[in-house]
């Protein structure tokens, strides 16, 4: 039987797991994150390895998460400069590439901007010809100075061919190893967003390279034969080769793969997963497999991009909430935080706070309970009254359907909740949960997205459907999934407003099974 | 009176505008974008209020036409507004004194700025719709019988279109939107050519200083942690019309329209009744269990009951917590005429328009 190995690599810790293909946890493993990445990788594995005991030939693939590429840009460290190309002269120069960016994240990845006649129409007609010439100048300009480039074409979803060509000439005209993305592979339609998408992504080329090597170092000296994948944002997977050219398409795959290895450890699918801190409660949203996207434009190092980005909904609502007892109880959103066990009256401290309540309650053994039995019990029974209900709003507010779902409840707050939830079919406390992130990238399938433009008085509703379709599985196949196990997970149309025409955005995603 | 707009004020613009929006209209981010970069030299841009103009001046709208979907990806050069509005211009033979926004919910109220900066002219505080609608007829100038021609369109690519003279508006708008599908999916366009006479019977006054009073007062209630909702209705003269959970959502596909309607179920002093909002890009009537409460010429607007943002009709979602508001129209909106142009049986639905 073959096994995977899914590993996290956090600020604080490595984990790592062995999972069966069955999706069940073999063997788990936890080891300090070191400065140079591949040492904590290979110690954590080492240590995985020897609890899982078996053949180290039984295990055909290894999965990645990591936190890299987003601290690169939130710490501007280590970030490549990019030239900078826009395919859309005479359109767009209105608002040229890096505006509103924080001056300090412009300032690291800018080598030149450059703007270029091209692009197309929202129907595929070109706005002008692609001027060769003038790419083959920047070629020239940029050889020998820089390595990474970024080219956004208008509307390169719906027509890439522009963008596909730029790049072509680009390389032809340099006599150095030059790394290009291409907006079209990275984000969907918008400019502004799938151009600042497509610049930070060049400039992560370096870190994901680093991120790449200390996995490969650290496989290969223990004898690991597996391919290497690493998971995405949207809780699919990607290939080295694909994640050495997107590294941007991991930066939220932190909390993607928190969700869904809650999930999968709860043995559960469409959930609501609760993770309830200190100070705050994140509740996400899985439905078949993915976590629920957000709609609003996602924000990365103060840069708006168009990724879709899980949408997690927080509360001030944590362990150390602070409660306010009174005619009306108030909870939060002050909390103790870390002090909790000195400051909780519990602990002998003064603060009364959620977890005073929960112990009052009777819903958990913590610290001293006589220090809380005196309390008045109708303002605790009202106190905790609160904490549920928090909740159980929170939970109907990320809900997409009327349907109750399970609620998978994690995290050191959960304590605070009972096993009776409004509007939740059962409460499931996973065990296994401080590797969920590991389990949660190990368990991911390979993705593909396709978002464009199609317009159905050209192209039949039926037909353009299919041909969306189409090229999503073939993304996917592209990226390592099995073309026999790859299947449709999500179609979406949105019609396009203010235009008469039939014009509308179709995206599909496709996934489907590692091919062995 | 005449004060100026600084780089700061395109904030608390963009913020507002989309409450008049009225679930339609379009993003003001990317028109904010275009007008910071238009003010980037002189830093200000005197606006005056529609009293102060001279009766004898020329003013011109200056405003995008088209999908604001097209218009984020294919981003303009920047001169298209200007194009058309010289065009304008040199058609009438005459130079406009100040330029206005047409429609000020939305991504209209940002363009004009922008139109006003690069150009050195003024902005008049004011607009042709006090909110958002689809078509280039149903603004307050069509009930005094002004044409909205002679109108320019400019792309980037250097095309500029004049409509010399229709039959009316309604043939305006078809014209336009033909000319700017062909263009691309959007245009800038210069149009509603008005004297100052003209544009102080016909144009609604305030309506820049109201986006940017709604934009000042929410983002000074996420500052200070109170109700942006309380601070919108305080903004507006609205009043609060529903309190829910939006429980249902049911979507036509319709081409150029985000068409359907979307139920609410009431929590707190309207818990257990229910509230649909029949809506068209923008939201264009609700009834209260059963019964109409609200409908265009009115504003409605679904705002997000925690931080007061305006949920768009393609942003609409099921389990939101929202708060439904109502602001009244411009009484002139509420006439015959105005009813004729923008009433609900312009979007097919019988006549009846509840007092707000």
């Amino acid at each position: 039987m073959p096994f995977k190995i899914g590993i996290d690599v956090g600020g604080t810790n490595t984990d790592s797991v062995v999972l069966n293909s069955a999706n069940r946890l073999m063997a788990k493993a936890k080891s300090p994150t070191t400065h140079d990445v591949s040492t904590g990788i290979e110690n954590s594995l080492r240590l995985v390895l020897e609890r899982f005991g078996k053949d180290r030939r039984t295990i055909r693939h290894c999965m990645l998460g990591t936190t890299h590429c987003i601290n690169a840009i939130l710490e501007r460290k280590g970030l490549d400069r990019v030239a900078i190309i826009r395919i859309g002269t005479p359109a767009s120069d209105a608002i040229p590439p890096l505006t509103d960016w924080p001056e300090d994240l412009a300032r690291a990845v800018k080598f030149r901007c450059f703007l270029v006649p091209g692009g197309n129409e929202f129907d595929g007609r070109p706005i002008a010809e692609l001027d060769r010439k003038r790419l083959q100048g920047i070629a020239k300009q940029i050889d020998g100075k820089v390595r990474t480039v970024a080219i956004t074409s208008v509307f390169s979803p719906v027509r890439p061919e522009h963008e596909i060509e730029a790049g072509r000439i680009i390389r032809n005209g340099v006599h150095h190893r030059i790394s290009i993305s291409l907006s079209h592979d990275v984000a969907t339609i918008g400019l502004l967003e799938r151009e600042n998408a497509t610049i930070l992504n060049s400039s992560l080329g370096s870190v994901s390279r680093h991120a790449v090597q200390a996995l490969r170092t650290a496989t290969r000296r223990l004898g690991l034969n597996c391919t290497l994948y690493l998971g995405q944002n949207d809780g699919t997977l990607m290939d080295v080769a694909s994640a050495l050219r997107h590294p941007i398409l991991t930066v939220a795959s932190g909390p993607t793969n928190s969700i869904r290895g809650a999930a999968s450890i709860a043995g559960v699918q469409d959930s609501v997963v609760i993770d309830i801190g200190g100070t705050s409660t994140d509740i996400g949203l899985l439905k078949g497999g993915f976590p629920l996207e957000s709609a609003r434009p996602a924000m990365v190092g103060g840069v708006r991009t168009n990724f879709r980005m899980p949408d997690l909904l927080s509360l001030a609502l944590g362990g150390g909430s602070r409660v306010r007892p009174g005619d009306r109880v108030a909870i939060g959103p002050d909390s103790v935080g870390y002090r909790l066990t000195h400051e909780a009256l519990v602990f002998g401290g003064t603060s009364f706070t959620t977890t005073d309540v929960a112990v009052a309650m009777g819903r958990c053994k913590l610290g001293d309970p006589r220090r809380v039995s005196s309390l008045p019990r109708p303002m605790v029974a009202a106190a905790d009254r609160l904490i549920q209900t928090m909740v159980e709003d929170g939970i109907e507010r990320i809900l997409t359907s009327p349907k109750p779902l399970p609620v998978v409840l994690v995290g050191g707050g959960s304590i605070l909740l009972g096993n009776r939830l409004n509007g939740v079919t059962r409460v499931i406390r996973p065990a296994n949960y401080e590797v969920a992130n590991a389990i949660g990238v190990a368990t991911a399938e390979i993705g593909a997205d396709v978002d464009t433009i199609m317009t159905y008085s050209t192209t039949p509703r039926a037909e353009a459907l299919r041909k969306v379709r189409q090229q999503a599985v073939e993304r996917a196949v592209m990226s390592g999934a099995n073309p026999r196990r790859t299947r449709i997970a999500n179609v979406e149309e949105i019609p396009i407003t203010y235009l008469p025409g039939n014009a509308v955005r179709v995206r599909v995603k496709a996934c489907g099974m590692l091919a062995t | 009176m005449k004060e100026w707009l600084v780089a700061d004020d395109l904030e608390t613009i963009a913020l507002g505008a989309p409450i008049l929006g009225t679930g339609g209209g379009g993003d003001p981010y990317l028109g904010k974008l275009m007008a910071r970069a238009a003010m980037s030299r002189s830093g200000r841009v005197p606006m005056i209020s529609l009293r102060d103009i001279p009766d004898e001046s020329l003013v011109i709208a200056s405003a995008m036409m088209g999908a604001p979907t097209v218009f984020v990806e294919k981003v303009p050069s920047g001169g298209e507004p200007v194009v058309a509005f010289r065009a304008l211009e040199r058609f009438l033979g005459r130079k406009a004194d100040a330029t206005y926004s047409i429609e000020a919910g939305g991504l209209n109220s940002t363009i004009p700025i922008g139109t006003a900066a690069r150009i050195g002219i003024p902005l008049v505080d004011a607009d042709g719709m006090g909110r958002a609608f689809p078509e280039i007829q149903m603004v307050s100038p069509s009930i005094y019988g002004y044409p909205a021609t002679p109108m320019a369109l400019a792309d980037e690519k250097g095309n500029v279109l004049l409509i010399r003279d229709s039959l009316n508006n309604r043939w305006t708008e078809r014209f336009a939107r033909n000319a700017t599908i062909d263009m691309g999916g959007s245009s800038m366009i210069a149009l509603y050519p008005l004297e100052g006479w003209q544009a102080k019977r016909a144009l609604l006054p305030g309506s820049i200083s109201l986006a940017r009073r709604i934009g000042h007062r929410i983002r000074l209630a996420w500052n200070e942690k109170t109700d942006p909702i309380e601070a919108v209705l305080q903004a507006t003269r609205g009043r609060e019309l529903f309190r829910g959970k939006i429980s249902d959502l049911e979507r036509r596909s319709e081409t150029g329209f985000a068409r359907g309607i979307v139920r609410l179920r009431g929590t707190g002093a309207f818990d257990s009744q229910d509230l649909s909002i029949h809506f068209q890009n923008e939201n264009i009537l609700a009834e209260l269990d059963g019964r109409r409460v609200a409908a265009v010429p009115d504003l409605i607007s679904i705002l997000d009951s925690e931080t007061g943002a305006p949920i768009t009709t393609e942003g609409l979602r099921f389990g939101l917590r929202v708060v439904v508001i109502t602001i009244p129209s411009h009484p002139k909106w509420r006439t015959k005429k105005g009813l004729e142009l923008v009433g609900p049986e312009c979007f097919g639905y019988d006549s009846d328009v509840p007092a707000t």
